[in-house]
């Protein structure tokens, strides 16, 4: 049933994307759709009833699945590094044309 | 319990989404974004995949508020003359 | 009008998307003929448990751990690449802003007596939780990065610290050098690229599980340079209050 709420939070994170007009209102859609990714990878791999996948000597039960996990490791990882290239492409930006908002920066080009 | 605990936790990160990408003031998305960073070491926690949570509390928590914030820094009010 | 157009897309998608996935049956989502019995992660987690074998095929503890630095050590591989493109990208294009940031307030004494006691103990969780990674949750991507913030608070402290640190370059690059050797020593003797040649102790001690502690270590290492790297690049720029 969290396995819906998970895709909600992706869709809000496509939405953000469609209609916002700052760029740093897009770059936290972005972060917000990756938070969501990684939630719903994790929560293919749980099966209900079983222990987290660390051995523990005399435990008899099954563990959970440990392969999303290994993936969404690096996938976190990936997306503070497209983060801080970003954030760094926005000021040089803004340090050339003075403003955030994309209507102000592609109206130099309108006759 | 426990899956209402999982259903409750989803509820608040999909408004808090929905307040950060609406708000008019730039530094109140990131604090919301922050928060849904918080929220998420719990969803990851009752999911039992404690590397996930470690690496996500530190990384969403910390260092990507610190990115936006110092970017936000950048920005000369309207009233600053130099 | 563009907000409108956005939604209506949105819920077009969303439609889309739980129409075929809705199942009626179960909680969770329909996903095909799914059957955990035969999927490679059970073949993973059999190899670590099954008391019938000699002895484990990793040693360690920490299941995900063996898969991050054994199973799939080529993917860790990939990261560590991917990470340090984006330093690259970060250090170039941190360039053409050459002023130095100045703050309006200067820290305080509170401030700088506190953060040498705070920062030494954030370093010594985090070269902790990447030693320790095969025995408990953790590992070397979380540990690199508390090294990291351990280092953003001296730089908040002390202005005059970007100019004094210096050898991240030389760390960085020693730590993946090493790693490389180390992959083609595994080739050299196993036959295949970072294989697993030293000999698995039992599971549980400090020293076990071949070369996944000396991996990870390398590992943490080179994040934490890497992260340290990154958030020093943005204290450049004019910057007012």
């Amino acid at each position: 049933m969290s396995q819906y709420l998970y895709i909600g939070l992706m869709l809000v994170g496509i939405y953000g994307l469609l209609s916002q007009k700052n760029i740093i209102k897009l770059i936290l859609s972005l972060n917000i759709l990756e938070l969501g990714l990684n939630l719903f990878i994790i929560s293919t791999g749980y099966s209900g009833g079983n222990k987290a996948p660390i051995i523990v000597l005399g435990n008899e039960g099954g563990y959970v699945d440990p392969l999303p996990q290994a993936i969404v490791l690096t996938a976190i990882v990936i997306g503070l590094g497209v983060t801080a290239v970003a954030l760094m492409l926005a000021r040089n930006i803004y340090k050339k044309y003075g403003t955030y908002e994309i209507d102000e920066i592609r109206g130099d080009d309108d006759d | 319990m426990i899956e209402i605990i999982s259903l409750i936790v989803g509820g608040f990160m999909i408004l808090f989404g929905i307040l950060a990408v609406e708000s008019k003031k730039l530094i109140t998305a990131v604090i919301y974004m922050s928060l849904m960073s918080l929220l998420s070491v719990v969803s990851f926690i009752i999911m039992k995949a404690p590397d996930v949570a470690i690496t996500e509390a530190v990384i969403g928590s910390g260092l990507v508020t610190f990115l936006f914030i110092i970017t936000l820094l950048q920005v000369k009010k309207a009233g600053d003359e130099k | 009008m563009k907000k409108i157009m956005a939604i209506l897309l949105t819920v077009a998608v969303a439609f889309f998307v739980f129409s075929n996935l809705y199942n009626t049956d179960s909680d969770k989502m329909l996903f095909g003929d799914n059957n955990p019995e035969e999927a490679v992660s059970q073949q993973y987690v059999n190899k670590s448990v099954d008391p019938e074998r000699a002895r484990p095929e990793t040693g360690s503890a920490n299941i995900v751990t063996s898969v991050v630095v054994n199973y799939r050590s080529f993917d860790t591989l990939g990261e560590i690449t991917v990470l340090f493109v984006s330093a690259l990208g970060v250090a170039l294009l941190g360039g053409v802003l050459r002023k130095k940031v100045t703050f309006q307030y200067k820290p305080g004494f509170i401030l700088n007596q506190g953060m040498t006691i705070i920062a030494g103990i954030v370093l010594i969780t985090g070269i902790y939780i990447f030693v320790h990674g095969h025995l408990s949750p953790g590992g070397g991507f979380p540990g690199g990065a508390m090294i990291g913030s351990a280092f953003l608070l001296m730089y908040l402290s002390d202005e005059t610290f970007r100019a004094k640190i210096t050898g991240f370059k030389i760390l960085e690059g020693t730590a993946g050098s090493l790693i490389l050797i180390i992959g083609l020593v595994g080739l050299s003797t196993g036959g295949y690229f970072l294989y697993n040649f030293l000999p698995n102790g039992t599971v549980g001690d400090l020293i076990s599980a071949g070369i996944v502690p000396v991996l990870y270590v390398l590992v943490g290492l080179k994040v934490g340079s890497e992260v340290s790297n990154i958030l020093g690049n943005f204290f450049s720029g004019e910057v007012e209050q």
